[in-house]
């Protein structure tokens, strides 16, 4: 007749999880608290640390420091397999099926319960009968996992979670890949999970699934954990503001923009990703000569693919891009011949696209202008004409130190950063691209780089700007696009906006709720 | 009848040299399955004849001939897995290595050793796998057709060849049959769905390495102790590449493999019987022609005219968990 009134311990807690890869401190002394049965949100960006923090979790990586406890009990996780014990299961955002080989089969490895397979496999068999019938998890057993759909394989993946035993299911971005009708599956699906008394954490830097599915949500920045809200007391533009943080307000000398004739159009632009999922789902814009258009957005809301397509680098699924009013050519579709046009690009992740770390610098500072006359006609290059020619860039960017032949990895981030725009901005663009110009920059870099930016557009030059900073975008930009999941959700003047404005665009909040 | 006994000839002579590619290929499948490329069959087959005779040649015996053989090529394996799994090494490069050591190893020792340009002596019967004559292969002798075929065709081989026949089932049963075979085909796909199903990715590719150099140890142990009764250098004779082929024209799958290797061994044996003959029509057939069709009806398989063969994902691909 008593009522159990004790309360249960919470399935997850985290405390003080720190972990760092060399210099990028991942996570800083997280805390995290998951009540059972509840679906529990973890946004941030990309990079915030929400993934390594769960490989943490699921034994990928261990802990620096900290300590893990499973309903209540303190835990050491070294291995999948002792979190596969503990009830965690891992639904990660690249699956970890094996193609060729079929769903029982994947299902049973690891788990195929004796030497041979004939036996385990009908006790799997039963289970995941079983499993369909009671969570509407159908799948056949003997089909090959390739040749499903992704909400299949992503299905596949919860079922080998389940079938293990798992009481806690944690989901990597489990909708970065899925149709919205897939998500909307697995959303049905994870609501009778959490009716069952399993735990979901679900991890997304997509506001709105917070919001329709979550009990409670955790925001991360940075490698560290920001805030916590229980999510029917919280709203899109204050997950938001503490996903994107408010930083002191940087300020840019900057006189009255002069927006002179369209440098640069974009028509409906369609761009998919190296998956084949639509990131840019239909975008129109333009660019003047004379003014600094700044594309605000949470990371990952197509930004990237956008800047990939207008440079060339990735072709269009859709739409056009109209160069001085013209659209191009297919031949100068490429980034070789976007800079014919006069089209350059600073790309985003500079270690990846910007330059080749092993390199010298004057190697690094001509990439992508090799063929050019000055650094020797030909066959051979003439060595000191490049190392001329760099040593006179970075006296004019102030890139230190000024030593043509030092490798590029020896350069601070600023330095490199430094050497990518030189590299861009001395050829005399007509347009330029610049993408997170001071991700991983210091202080006075900063400065130095957004003078130069404003410099270009006080030149005549249109200059389209991507960062995930907001101050960054507030400060430089004439003219600021929002996008979110890949569409334009607004479009705004930085003397007459404020943050929260822009934060509820970049939540996805349409102009009409908006107003409403 | 003339032409049957000469068919008989022609099969029994390629089921012969179809042991050393049956062993190899198989050796490569399991290698190749855990996601350890392995170009180094050719060496490994070398050695491991060399090591057999050499150590029939001291001990006079078979048995410690065969142990010898297939331990060396067993170590051979784990450098090359070591390089591989460990040290995330390159694999091919690695392969080769294998390759070009054992070339010049073999014919180095057995020239320090016996003084004959690194061939050994010639071994006695005794030291040798010498034929079995299965039971009721001398009353069968007169029966038409089933006679010469079961004495001449089934009977009368070594016990290494019934091995070989036997090692395709074998190889088909555990991979496909048994845990270790699921999580082996699964490693060589995907080692990360491995990794997180709690599986260890280097044991198992250590396993599949392990049984690689078994198995081409019984190949070049065949090669020296059973089909010949010596070792002389390079006699291992491009039959590891072959194996190779084998391996892709098969698929890498076992039964399909033990098929594979009888064609190219049959083809081998014809191009030996075709020597010198004028054939009708076609006049004087150039042996090298024949010689040549294992590799080139590799190469129109992956040109894709007989299906697509697609190798396991990973292979070739040193498992690096990410950041």
């Amino acid at each position: 007749m008593k009522v159990d009134a004790v309360p249960r311990p919470p399935a997850i807690e985290l405390i003080g999880i720190d972990k760092r890869f060399g210099r990028v401190h991942a996570n800083n002394n997280v805390n995290l608290k998951v009540e059972r049965g509840l679906i529990h949100g973890i946004v941030g960006e990309n990079g915030a640390g929400k993934s390594t923090l769960m490989s943490i979790l699921y034994g990928f990586y261990e802990a620096d420091s900290g300590e893990i406890r499973v309903n209540g009990e303190p835990v050491r996780i070294r291995s999948s397999r002792e979190a596969i014990s503990h009830g965690i299961g891992m639904v990660h955002q690249h699956f970890m099926l094996v193609q060729p080989l079929t769903v029982l089969e994947n299902v049973m490895l690891g788990a195929e319960g004796g030497p041979l397979l004939a036996a385990g496999a009908s006790e799997i068999r039963a289970k995941l009968a079983h499993l369909g019938r009671e969570y509407g998890l159908e799948v056949d057993p003997d089909a090959v996992v390739g040749e499903l759909s992704v909400g299949l394989q992503q299905r596949v993946e919860i079922l080998k979670a389940l079938v293990r035993g798992a009481e806690i299911l944690v989901l990597d971005e489990p909708t970065a890949v899925l149709t919205p009708a897939e998500a909307d599956q697995l959303f049905e699906m994870l609501k009778v999970l959490k009716s069952q008394d399993k735990t979901v954490i679900f991890i997304t830097h997509k506001l709105r699934e917070i919001m329709r599915l979550t009990d409670r949500v955790s925001v991360m920045r940075l490698g560290e954990m920001v805030a916590d809200f229980e999510t029917a007391k919280t709203s899109p533009p204050e997950l938001a503001d503490a996903m994107v943080g408010r930083k002191v307000i940087l300020r840019v000398e900057k006189g009255q923009a002069h927006p002179g004739e369209i440098a640069l159009e974009a028509r409906d632009l369609v761009v998919k990703d190296d998956r084949g999922v639509t990131r840019v789902d239909g975008m129109s814009f333009v660019l003047r000569r004379g003014e600094i258009v700044g594309i605000a957005g949470v990371a990952g809301n197509g930004q990237s693919e956008l800047l990939e397509a207008l440079a060339g680098i990735r072709p269009l699924a859709g739409g056009e891009i109209l160069v001085e009013g013209r659209v191009p050519p297919p031949e100068l579709r490429t980034p070789k011949g976007m800079r014919k046009l006069g089209v350059f690009h600073v790309p985003e992740d500079r270690h990846r696209m910007g330059l080749v770390m092993p390199f010298q610098a004057c190697e690094s500072a001509m990439l992508g202008f090799h063929d050019d006359d000055v650094y020797g006609a030909g066959i051979l290059f003439d060595r000191r004409a490049i190392a001329a020619d760099t040593a006179e860039k970075m006296e004019h960017f102030d890139v230190r130190p000024r030593a043509p032949l030092l490798k590029t990895a020896n350069f601070s981030g600023g330095n490199q950063q430094k050497i990518v725009l030189a590299r861009e901005i001395e050829r005399n663009p007509h347009v330029m691209l610049v993408g997170q110009p001071t991700r991983g920059v210091d202080i006075g870099a900063i400065e130095f780089i957004h003078k130069r930016i404003v410099a270009l557009r006080d030149a005549g030059k249109a200059v389209l700007l991507v960062s995930v900073e907001l101050d960054e975008i507030m400060a430089l930009s004439d003219r600021i696009l929002v996008v979110c999941g890949g569409r334009i959700t607004g479009e705004r003047l930085p003397e007459t906006c404020n943050q929260q404005d822009l934060g509820l665009l970049m939540a996805g909040v349409s102009e009409r709720e908006h107003a409403a | 009848m003339e032409a049957f006994d000469a068919f008989i000839v022609i099969f029994a002579s390629g089921i012969r040299l179809a042991v050393p590619l049956i062993f190899a290929c198989l050796a490569g499948l399991w290698s190749e399955r855990s996601g350890i490329v392995d170009v180094g069959l050719e060496g490994k087959l070398l050695t491991g004849a060399f090591a057999a005779a050499a150590a029939a040649t001291f001990t006079g015996s078979a048995w410690l001939g065969l142990c010898s053989g297939v331990t060396v090529t067993v170590l051979m394996s784990l450098i090359h897995g070591y390089a591989s799994i460990d040290q995330r090494a390159n694999q091919i490069v690695s392969g080769v290595a294998v390759n070009m050591v054992a070339d010049g190893a073999t014919a180095l020792i057995g020239n320090a050793w016996w003084g004959q340009g690194g061939r050994t002596p010639q071994l006695p019967d005794s030291a040798l796998f010498n034929s079995i004559q299965l039971p009721g292969a001398y009353t069968l002798h007169d029966t038409p057709i089933i006679g010469p075929i079961y004495e001449r065709l089934i009977s009368g081989h070594d016990l290494i060849t019934y091995l070989a026949f036997l090692l395709a089932p074998a190889t088909y049963w555990v991979l496909y049959k048994t845990r270790f075979g699921l999580r082996l085909r699964a490693v060589g796909e995907n080692p990360a769905a491995v990794d997180t199903a709690g599986i260890s990715v280097r044991g198992l590719r250590y396993g599949g390495v392990l049984i690689c150099g078994v198995l081409v140890g019984f190949g070049g142990t065949y090669l020296s102790i059973a089909q010949a009764a010596y070792f002389q250098p390079h006699m291992s004779a491009g039959k590891g590449f072959i194996a190779l082929a084998a391996l892709v024209f098969a698929k890498w799958r076992p039964l399909p493999a033990l098929a594979t290797c009888l064609l190219f061994g049959f083809l081998d044996a014809l191009s030996i019987r075709l020597q010198g003959t004028i054939l009708p029509v076609i006049g004087s057939v150039p042996v090298q022609a024949i010689q040549a069709l294992p590799y080139i009806l590799t190469v129109i398989l992956l040109a894709g005219f007989i299906g697509k063969a697609i190798p396991p994902k990973a292979s070739g691909i040193p498992y690096v968990k990410e950041r």
